[in-house]
């Protein structure tokens, strides 16, 4: 067989686990604020570590696909420093705050255009709308064989394999390629990339091509955007918390009696 | 408009009571539309799961009946939804946010060409469009958006406990077989086998004691197991959940997961050792009557939405603690 082609959608968002104390939340404007850096949305890059396990063991190219506003190089080129080999970024002032089936058209209308591919990676659900739609939409939209929730991938003999997470534990299917799966977190985290090699690769120049609608040739009219009619903070969640204090066995002594009270 | 559709899941053979759950939510936008709301249910032997579907109040209850609809073949399942929505042309079609609905909403949606809402708290109707709101959690559960999509369905995914599951009715709903066509060439995924394995269920736990990535090591999670033997005696099911990194590690399974993409309980005690507080944690724990923190650090998370909290190193507090409760009986 040749050597897989594969390609990896990420979505850079705020850092979704950053403390709910940095999240600000503009009712009249309908904005979610979040005062952190920004990364690769966590399960977009579970994805990235099982496409690079398959590289390793079969050799091939993995092109990671971005879109949004303002992308930046230094998140981005993360995956080039982990094992990925290109980088394609999808920008327009048309793609800004799209719902999940315009996401969907947009990244099916940028893999088409790359044309020769064997795989669509993407992560279950992103970190900060986690709708977990886009990959699933998007393997109706390519109209290939799709299967969700991965927690190991293998392509063996031309023939996909996916260990897929199910309620009662998980289940072993096969597809043929091409092929899109949706990851999960039980494929393990993206492996760590020393801040030397970032820094190594933040220097050499790349070309990273950037596409616009135009080039694409989406249709624009299937472009709609989220239509938000209410946005507000969540109800407080904080509670008034009694902290036990005192030496480890005076807390333990404590604590055993609030247990006891609390039966 | 034209009627409301849900799809019914079984658990264990009967219903689920997610399911019921949809069903409240869905008769009660029926009411307030005054259109009929209608249930369907998948598979290859769905005549018991149709008949209780059916006492609960609602117009219509649809036996979806094929061989391939068997167990759940996500491929099968679109296509058979994908058919039945071209036969009764629901206005609004609801699904629960659970394995099933996750992998079928969105695909059935595109096929649909409509838009689907995952993850809803709440639903209601705009009386000047017409069109579903749907309310839901976003940046894990730091905001609450409320939007509105254009397209026929108009479909949402709705979380567990969204609402009170509905109770029992008079009369039992119609119920109307209907056999999808569905060709072997729709099914592209073919499942080689279902490994299962022991699966615990938090939300059935009277306490649930939960490690983070705080645990050092995994061995100590027997520090947990010994905390929840000694309190099994006198409060009822304590069973060990975790926070995420700890099934990343592989230290538990997937089950034992609390949180945005694990499990939601609330149970009447909930003990966070090593666990910081993140939001996607937050909202799977944060109905528990009572919580109880251990943690090093004096400033986590945790700490502020706990009823008690203990500064400390888990490894010092919880064998004291143990031996305290021992003591006690
Ligand atoms: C889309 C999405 C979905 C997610 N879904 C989930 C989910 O369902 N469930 C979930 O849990 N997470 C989920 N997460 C991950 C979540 O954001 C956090 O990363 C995770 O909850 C952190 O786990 P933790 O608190 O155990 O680890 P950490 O945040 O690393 O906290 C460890 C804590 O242990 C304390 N500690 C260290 N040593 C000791 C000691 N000796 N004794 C006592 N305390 C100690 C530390 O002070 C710290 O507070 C999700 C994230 C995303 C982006």
């Amino acid at each position: 067989m040749k050597e897989p082609q594969i390609i990896v959608c990420a979505k850079q968002i705020p850092d979704p686990e950053a403390p709910f104390s940095n999240v600000t939340v503009n009712v009249e404007k309908k904005q979610v604020a979040v005062d952190a850096p920004d990364v690769i949305s966590p399960y977009d890059e579970n994805a990235l570590e099982a496409a690079i396990r398959i590289k390793e063991e079969l050799g091939g190219k993995i092109t990671i696909l971005s879109m949004g506003r303002k992308v930046s190089d230094t998140v981005l080129r993360k995956t080039i420093a982990a094992g990925a080999d290109a980088l394609v970024l999808l920008e327009d002032p048309l793609f800004e705050g799209l719902d999940s089936g315009s996401t969907a058209h947009v990244l099916s209308c940028a893999i088409k255009k790359i044309g020769d591919w064997d795989l669509v990676l993407t992560g279950r659900q992103a970190g900060d709308w986690d709708s977990g739609q886009v990959g699933l939409i998007m393997g109706e939209m390519l109209d290939v064989p799709c299967v969700s929730l991965a927690r190991s991938i293998k392509i063996d003999d031309g023939k996909l394999l996916v260990e897929k997470s199910v309620p009662v534990g998980y289940e072993m299917v096969e597809a043929s390629l091409p092929a899109l799966v949706t990851v999960s977190n039980e494929v393990g985290e993206l492996r760590y990339v020393a801040r030397s090699k970032m820094l190594g690769l933040l220097r050499r120049p790349m070309s990273i091509p950037k596409w616009n609608s135009k080039d694409l040739g989406c249709d624009i009219d299937r472009l709609k955007k989220l239509q938000l009619t209410e946005l507000v903070p969540p109800a407080d969640m904080g509670r008034q918390c009694t902290l036990i204090e005192g030496a480890a066995q005076d807390q333990a002594c404590r604590l055993a009696e609030v247990l006891s009270e609390l039966r | 408009m034209s009627e409301i559709l849900l799809l019914v899941e079984a658990k264990d053979g009967a219903l689920d009571k997610k399911s019921l759950e949809l069903m409240q939510g869905a008769l009660g936008l029926g009411r307030q539309l005054g259109v009929a709301t209608c249930a369907v249910v998948a598979g290859s032997d769905t005549a018991r799961l149709a008949e209780s579907a059916a006492s609960f109040g609602l117009d219509k209850v649809y036996r979806l009946e094929h061989p391939l609809l068997a167990g759940f073949q996500p491929d099968a399942w679109v296509k058979g939804l994908e058919w039945l929505c071209g036969q009764v042309n629901p206005g609004i079609f609801l699904l629960s946010h659970s394995f099933v609905g996750k992998e079928v909403g969105p695909r059935l949606a595109c096929r649909l060409n409509t838009a689907l809402t995952t993850d809803c708290l709440g639903l209601s109707v705009d009386p000047g469009d017409g069109l579903l709101v749907r309310t839901k959690p976003i940046y894990g559960g730091n905001a609450i958006a409320s939007l509105k999509c254009e397209g026929v369905p108009q479909m949402a995914t709705v979380r567990k406990n969204a609402f009170e599951p509905v109770g029992e009715a008079q009369s039992a709903s119609a119920i109307v077989e209907m056999v999808p066509d569905i060709g072997e060439d729709a099914i592209r995924v073919k499942s080689i086998k279902m490994v299962e394995q022991e699966v615990v269920e938090l939300d059935k736990a009277n306490v649930v004691i939960s490690g983070g990535r705080g645990i050092e090591a995994k061995e100590d999670f027997d520090m947990l197991e010994a905390l929840a033997a000694a309190m099994s005696k006198s409060h009822g099911n304590v069973m060990i959940g975790c926070s995420r990194p700890v099934v990343d590690k592989c230290w538990m399974s997937s089950d034992r997961q609390v949180g945005l993409t694990g499990t939601i309980i609330a149970p009447d005690t909930y003990i966070a050792v090593g666990i910081s507080g993140a939001i996607q944690h937050l909202v799977g724990m944060i109905r528990s009557k009572k919580i109880v923190a251990i943690n090093t650090d004096p400033g986590c998370n945790m700490f502020k939405v706990a009823d008690y909290g203990v500064v400390g190193d888990y490894r010092d507090i919880i064998p004291a603690l143990v031996k305290k409760l021992e003591e006690q009986r």
